[in-house]
């Protein structure tokens, strides 16, 4: 016996009286809604996929053409900059504080570049994803000085142990402790190129994620463990715009990171002579340091895969709407054609 | 009942009527000479009448439960942890539980929200689901626990309280047509001798009244009907009886009244939840309450039953854990590896500190450390929100379901109600229907339709087995005129029409009389005198009249008599007598008065028979008699019972028309009819009181063997009978049930009948319902009853296995291709084939059988039989039926239905879904059924889909972070994709989506083999859904990072970081799938579109506002992103067109190529609809609806089929034989 069938004697001595069960009438419960009821014919199939095609072409011509316009200069230093005496032993040279870590090497404009010109860094097989790397930092102690202390997720560089009391490190964390330090001077037939390093981080990380009362304190003091580059107590990180971009993470083990931009354009063949100072260690993991400079197209730098991809795309579309119109003249099914409908099919075979 | 009736009513002594039964004076005995376990062997002593404030003599009082009845799952306090417990044993969710204790640790890859939140959402829909099923049970309790009873109460009134308050020893007093408000002992009632009658429906079933009596020597007067039994107020009995158990039948205990000591047995209990009946009012004793009385004793739960589809679902689930431990193992391995080999070098994250997740020196630890962030990680592959979605769609599909106009019978008032809704899909894919009888079937409304008098058969209509074969002659002579050269053949089905439906139409114009269809003017208005047995008619007449337990009632509206019978045949032969002149008026103590009118100009004489003794109706005895004496003072018994029973009881004189008698029995056995034989004989006062003092004797014995004794003597006396004539019943078919039966074999589903009924009627029911016809080969299975006597098992299950070879072997052998077998076997027989080393013979010979009918079937065979189909034939099983005969076959059936018929509420309480008409059953599975299953299957393949595009992307990133657990997405991407993101689209397609509308799915049944084939839901198209989700996820993470990194994306110069992708990548899912999702979608109502633009504008807003909210309330990775960094790249919006297209295009070129050249019915069903082809072309459109069925042996197209075949033969010889008047 049924739970409900010793309540339900109520039910049934009140359904004598007749309360009327029968269902109200809607469209939505007797499902009846109007709908749009799209059939894949095709007309319709060859016309989207001919839509696809004809659209994504040109957009893969607009995006390749633009990106062919764009002038790159990637310039690998990391070896070139190696003294022959250090060859062999990379990260003992980059240890070395006393070593002389500039580096002077020339570098060919291949075409016209128009300004503005970004200058990039690029590092290769630099894990800034990993996690321990990623999560060591300290968000509200970057925005305002009264997080200083709040340093729990930025370790192990979280604080400083100065004569017994623990201070904090502003601004904590993997990230910012292993900043990018090495600095590129350009000069143009010996006239100093200025790189603008204004206006290189994004509006709201400098107004509103980095503190403009925030000022660098205890940074790279740890003795034993040299990171990267250093900054100068005196500017709030709200301008520190290198730390900025630095600490946007990037996604890959290569990334490109902005450098600086320069306002004023280079004439093909132009000799440019880079000066940098090779600081920062990426030997010790057989990492790759890059210089980039560029220009950019209407879109974005110097991308051909954008095009590349929609074109192919475009053309495989192409190529199915062409094959679905062979079949189609060549083996046409009619419309609603009883004679494949699964009974009939069965009798024919 | 009228007031004046009533009191007369109340007059009587029913305990006469019912001798077998009932009357059993009790030995009583003095207190002081009872044995002591007499009085104290009882456990539960109750005091009568004495309120239990009252001081106690002798014990403290003993503690009864209250009257306060609770059938809810939980209890205030119990709910959280049952609940909550019940939701984590599903190995999803208990795993999530575990992956959100741990986001708490270290090992979490993302913040605790982003676990915690959707698993509170996704259990507390649950548990709100939960609580409001308990609330509902528990307002249905309180409407009953707040009942009114009047109760006795000191000062002697009744007063009026609610149920709950009624304790255990007050005296209440229940009037006529209410419920008992708990287990009562029956004291008193309206009629002097203290019977009263109660209808037990909602306890077992069955519609005939019960009758219950009262204690015959408690004395105290019968109280007036005022409310006012002051004489209760000195009645302090004392009980003592049994404790509360579970068994309805039994009861034991005694009373203590006034030193005396009376023994209690089951007659004076009245049940809960039973209802009094005739009966003007009773007084009754509380004995057990609550949870302590019978009925809820028997509450237990249906077990919970799971559709295919979910099972299947299971596995999918299993396989993405599997997929899910693979890719965390192959993230620790690729971590330790890191660790181990690369990490030492990195000095920027300072490896020498051993952390919380790595340690160098140490890579195996970090590894394993590793596999738990893993398994969390990539959590998403297992949709967390699954489980939820589907019961939500359930619920809802449900609610069409209970709502479909076309499902609601308007006779009865009764809608479709899906009882639990996690079956729906599954009666997409049924393939054997097993179906009841008597009230699936057939209405179980009696109707008198003809007689057999002095071997002579009256009665002209047709019964609809007649009519439904004179119908099929119709259809096919109108068929062959369609296909060939039928100009004759017109003519000769208009007459052979006009023929049978002769008897018919000239009936249907008078007001129809509920119970008698019965036409032949030679009985009709008084011509029976003019027949020449006249006085053998007179006396089938006066036995119909007589012979009965009736009660007549005058009904209060009308003035109108009905009869209140014990059944439904019963009351039939009253309206029949009624209508043949015979009208039964009046019952009293010991007389039942008639109103002859003897012919038809004559006056209605009154005429009154004193019964002597009754013998009542058992299905043991299959009979009843009276004796009785009538004006004349002859003593007569008459006899009415089945009529092998009868004929055995013939005298060698009384056999006149036994031979004319049988041949009119088996014609009306043929034309689908219920029979019955009536006898009389006639008896000398001697014979009569020498009988009657043995059996005075044995009815007031107090022996064990008085049952035994009195059975004896009612045989003695039931012997050397006269035949008088017989009568033929008709039990309705249900309206539509040959149709019905019809379409769901075209369906290609498979009815099994199994009926308790003798095996005549079950094959008169086939084949008036198209189950059997004729040139089908009925193989029946049965064994002789002499056999069954005497055989020794071997030998008799020996006998069945060569019947059984046999029939497989025949239709092995079979040389027609259209030969068509139907197997009938008997219950007797059954119990033999069903046992464990034949039973898959027997199951291998019925699946090979057109059609199966089982009669004779004891409900528990019912089950064995659903059971062995259900396990042999692994296919999905349907049990339907109306009684509590069928609960057992409804509880073990894949889907039990119930018929919410007459027959009380059992069926449809053991159901999972409940229809009031058999017929309904083809719309609930050809177009719901359907539906169901291809909304659930599409939304489960979508759901699996979407999850892996998502928990993928995942997995390759991490090969990009040396598998460190860093994630690209905000953590609230992640928390918001199952829940909100994606949710809405997926629902609405799972409850509106449709790939034809109701009517195609009815014009076209060989659509719903869809369903019983799993085309939708098989291995292949879910693997496919899975290597679909494999490639988008593949193509959204490869063309996202190609085309952000590493130049600069903007035309500004900036480079994207890590959150830039991770965001661009979660827009192009969330336009990957909704578009996915459009295109899954054949039926799109303004809910899917909206949904689905809807959920991709949310997404977009949900980054915005996200973004844009203070700094500190923001996550930092995405502050200001969408409208600075993302919003004016142009490639943003490039990326997301890109990797939507070429996501979808593999999907899209499939369906498109597959709908071309491989195209599937509802495919072409749907080009025909938009071409307007079904109005257009309707001879294609009707031949096409011909040709949609599956091949079919049973059902009216299969007879018709098989009389064209036939007929195609011998054409003109059949034409002439069929119409002699038209050649």
């Amino acid at each position: 016996m049924n739970n409900q069938a010793v309540t339900n004697g109520i039910g049934s001595s009140r359904s004598t009286r007749r309360i009327s069960k029968k269902p109200q009438y809607s469209r939505f419960t007797q499902q009846e809604l109007p709908a749009w009821k799209p059939i894949l014919t095709p007309g319709w199939v060859i016309a989207s996929i001919l839509a696809i095609a004809f659209l994504f072409i040109p957009i893969g011509l607009f995006s390749l053409f633009a990106s062919k316009r764009v002038v790159e200069i990637v310039y690998r230093y990391d070896q070139d900059c190696l003294p022959e005496m250090y060859r062999g032993n990379a990260t003992a040279y980059i240890k070395n504080s006393d070593a002389n870590k500039t580096c002077i090497e020339n570098i060919t404009v291949p075409k016209r570049m128009d300004p503005p010109i970004y200058v990039y860094y690029q590092l290769d097989y630099f894990y800034q994803n990993h996690r321990r790397y990623v999560k060591s930092r300290g968000d509200k102690q970057l925005r305002s000085v009264g997080y200083e202390f709040l340093t729990k997720e930025c370790e192990p560089e979280a604080r400083v142990n100065k004569s017994k009391i623990s201070s904090p490190i502003v601004p904590c964390g993997l990230i910012a402790w292993s900043l990018f330090n090495d600095t590129y001077n350009l000069t143009l037939r010996e006239k100093v190129l200025n790189i603008n390093k204004k206006g290189i981080a994004w509006k709201s990380d400098t107004e509103d994620k980095f503190g403009s009362q925030v000022y660098p304190k205890n940074f790279q003091l740890g003795q034993d463990m040299i990171g990267g580059g250093k900054l100068n107590e005196k500017i709030p990180l709200s301008e520190q715009e290198d730390l900025i971009v630095w600490m946007r993470t990037a996604a890959l083990p290569t990334f490109r990171k902005l450098y600086g931009k320069i306002n004023t354009s280079l004439e093909a063949h132009d000799i440019i002579t880079v000066a940098l100072q090779n600081n920062y260690n990426t030997y010790s993991f057989g990492g790759q340091k890059k210089l980039v400079l560029s220009t950019t197209g209407w879109i974005d730098g110097k991308n051909d895969f954008l095009g590349i991809a929609y074109l192919m795309v475009g053309g495989i579309c192409l190529f199915m709407a062409l094959n679905f119109i062979l079949l189609y003249v060549f083996k046409p099914r009619p419309l609603g054609d009883p004679s494949y409908l699964s009974w009939n099919r069965k009798a024919a075979n | 009942m009228a007031k004046g009736g009533g009191t007369k009513a109340a007059k009587l002594i029913r305990s006469s009527l019912y001798t077998l039964a009932n009357i059993r004076v009790k030995p009583s005995y003095k207190k002081s000479e009872a044995r002591i376990e007499e009085i104290s062997g009882y456990p539960r002593v109750i005091l009568v009448n004495q309120p239990a404030t009252l001081p106690d003599q002798d014990s403290s009082p003993p503690l009864f439960c209250t009257n306060y009845v609770s059938t809810t799952k939980y209890t205030l306090f119990n709910f959280l942890p049952i609940a909550l417990f019940e939701q984590f044993n599903r190995v999803a969710n208990f795993y999530f539980l575990v992956a959100a204790g741990l986001t708490f640790t270290d090992y979490a890859p993302f913040d605790w929200p982003s676990q915690v939140v959707p698993l509170a959402l996704v259990v507390g829909f649950s548990l709100a689901k939960e609580l409001y099923e308990d609330l509902q049970r528990h307002w249905q309790d309180m409407t009953a626990n707040c009942q009114k009873a009047a109760v006795h109460s000191p000062s002697g009134d009744f007063e009026q309280k609610q149920w709950r308050e009624v304790c255990v020893g007050d005296i209440v007093k229940v009037k006529k047509d209410e419920f008992f408000p708990a287990d009562l002992l029956l004291l008193q009632s309206s009629y002097e001798d203290g019977i009263s009658y109660v209808e037990t429906m909602n306890l077992d079933g069955e519609t005939n009244l019960k009758v219950k009596r009262a204690l015959q020597d408690l004395n105290f007067s019968v109280p007036v009907d005022d409310d006012k039994a002051t004489h209760f107020q000195d009645f302090r009995p004392t009980i003592r009886c049994e404790n509360p158990n579970s068994n309805l039948y039994t009861f034991t205990g005694n009373l203590e009244y006034d030193g005396n000591i009376y023994p209690l047995d089951p007659a004076q209990l009245l049940l809960r939840d039973s209802k009094l009946r005739n009966t003007e009012y009773v007084y009754g004793v509380v004995v057990f309450t609550g949870n302590d009385t019978k009925v809820m004793q028997n509450t237990t739960q249906s077990p919970s039953k799971r559709s295919k589809i979910e099972l299947q679902m299971d596995k999918i689930i299993y396989l993405l854990f599997g997929l899910l431990i693979f890719i965390s193992i192959v993230s620790a391995s690729g971590f330790a590896y890191f660790v181990r080999n690369l990490v030492p070098l990195w000095w920027y994250l300072i490896p020498e500190v051993p952390g919380e997740d790595f340690d160098i020196n140490n890579f195996l630890i970090s590894g394993l450390r590793h596999l738990v962030t893993a398994l969390m990680l990539y959590g998403y592959l297992v949709p967390i929100s699954l489980y939820v979605s589907i019961e939500a769609v359930k619920i809802l599909q449900a609610r069409f379901i209970n709502n479909d106009l076309q499902l609601y019978d308007d006779v009865t008032g009764v809608p479709a109600n899906a009882r639990t809704s996690n079956l729906n899909e599954q009666l997409g894919q049924v393939d054997t229907i097993l179906s009841d009888k008597t009230g699936t079937l057939t209405c179980n409304q009696m109707d008198f339709l003809k007689c057999s008098i002095a071997g002579c058969p009256y009665g002209k209509r047709l019964s609809e087995v007649e009519l439904a074969a004179a119908k099929q002659i119709n259809a096919q002579l109108e068929s062959e005129a369609e296909s060939a050269d039928g100009s004759l053949t017109d003519t000769a089905s208009l007459e052979a029409i006009t023929i049978t439906d002769d008897g018919n139409s000239n009936n249907n114009k008078k007001g129809a009389i509920k119970g008698f269809s019965f036409q032949d003017d030679r009985l009709q208005k008084g011509n029976w005198t003019k027949e020449p047995n006249a006085d053998v008619i007179l006396l089938f007449f006066r036995i119909l009249a007589v012979c009965h337990t009736a009660i007549p009632e005058v009904s209060e509206k009308t003035g109108e008599l009905t009869y209140e019978a014990e059944s439904p045949d019963e009351g039939a032969f009253l309206v029949a007598a009624r209508e043949f002149g015979f009208q039964f008026i009046k019952r009293t103590q010991n007389s039942v008065v008639v109103l002859e009118r003897l012919s038809k100009d004559q006056e209605p004489v009154e005429k009154e028979y004193t019964i002597l003794t009754l013998l009542d109706f058992t299905s043991k005895r299959k009979r009843m008699s009276v004796i009785l004496r009538d004006e004349t003072g002859q003593l007569l018994m008459f006899c009415k019972g089945a009529d092998t029973i009868i004929f055995d009881r013939l005298a060698s004189d009384g056999k006149m028309y036994l031979e004319s008698t049988t041949k009119n029995l088996n014609d009306y056995g043929e034309a689908g009819l219920r029979t019955l034989a009536l006898a009389y004989k006639k008896l000398s006062e001697s014979e009569y009181s020498e009988w009657h003092e043995k059996f005075h004797n044995a009815k007031i014995s107090s022996g064990s063997n008085r049952e035994e004794l009195m059975e004896d003597l009612s045989d003695v006396m039931e012997r050397g009978l006269t035949l008088v004539g017989a009568t033929a019943v008709e039990d309705k078919l249900q309206s539509g049930v040959p149709e019905c039966i019809d379409r769901l074999a075209l369906a290609g589903l498979k009815i099994w009948v199994l009926t308790g009924d003798k095996m005549e009627t079950a094959i008169n029911i086939g084949f008036s319902c198209s189950l059997l016809r004729q040139g089908m080969k009925q193989i029946c299975i049965v064994v002789s009853a002499e056999m069954l006597a005497e055989a020794a098992k071997d030998v008799i299950k020996e006998n069945i296995l060569s019947q059984i070879t046999t029939g497989l072997d025949s239709i092995k052998n079979k040389k027609e291709p259209h030969a068509a077998f139907a197997l009938i076997i008997d219950g007797k027989t059954l119990t033999y084939a069903l046992e464990d080393d034949m039973k898959f013979k027997f199951l291998n010979l019925a699946v090979n059988c057109a059609s199966v009918i089982c009669c004779r079937v004891s409900p528990k065979q019912k089950a064995l039989v659903v059971r062995l189909v259900k396990e042999g034939t692994r296919r999905t099983t349907l049990g339907i039926g109306d009684g509590a005969n069928d609960v057992g076959m409804i509880k073990e059936a894949d889907i039990g239905i119930g018929i919410s018929g007459v027959e009380g509420m059992q069926a449809v309480m053991a159901s999972d879904f409940s229809i009031a008409q058999f017929r309904f059953l083809e719309r609930l599975l050809i177009v719901h059924g359907h539906w169901c299953y291809k909304r659930i299957s599409k939304m489960i393949c979508y759901f699996f889909y979407k999850n892996i595009t998502l928990a993928l992307t995942l997995f390759y990133f991490e090969a990009e972070t040396g598998f460190s657990g860093q994630m690209h997405y905000d953590d609230w991407y992640m928390l918001l994709y199952n829940v909100f993101l994606t949710s809405c689209p997926v629902l609405a397609l799972g409850v509106l989506e449709k790939d034809i509308c109701a009517e195609f799915c009815l014009q076209f049944p060989a659509l719903y083999q869809q369903g019983p084939k799993n085309l939708f839901f098989d291995w292949y198209r879910i693997i496919g859904w899975l290597a679909n989700g494999v490639y988008a996820s593949f193509v959204i993470y490869l063309v996202n990072l190609r085309i952000f990194s590493p130049e600069s994306f903007r035309k500004e110069g900036q480079t994207a970081d890590m959150y830039v992708i991770g965001t661009a990548m979660f827009t192009s899912i969330i336009w990957v799938v909704n578009v996915q999702i459009f295109l899954v979608s054949h039926y799109l109502t303004r809910v899917q579109l909206h949904t689905i633009w809807g959920s991709i504008v949310v997404w977009y807003l949900i980054v915005y506002i996200y973004g844009m909210m203070p700094v500190q309330w923001s996550a930092g990775n995405i502050y200001h992103q969408l409208p600075e960094v993302l919003g004016p790249a142009y490639k943003f919006y490039l990326s997301t067109v890109f990797v939507t297209i070429l996501c979808n295009m593999p999907y899209l070129i499939h369906i498109s190529y597959q709908r071309c050249y491989n195209p599937e019915d509802h495919h072409i069903l749907q080009e025909m609809k938009n071409m307007k082809k079904d109005v257009t072309d309707r001879k294609m459109w009707k031949r096409e609806q011909v040709k949609a069925t599956q091949e079919t042996e049973i059902g009216l197209s299969a007879r018709v089929d098989a009389k064209m075949r036939l007929m195609k033969g011998r054409t003109t010889r059949k034409y002439s034989s069929l119409a002699p008047n038209s050649s």
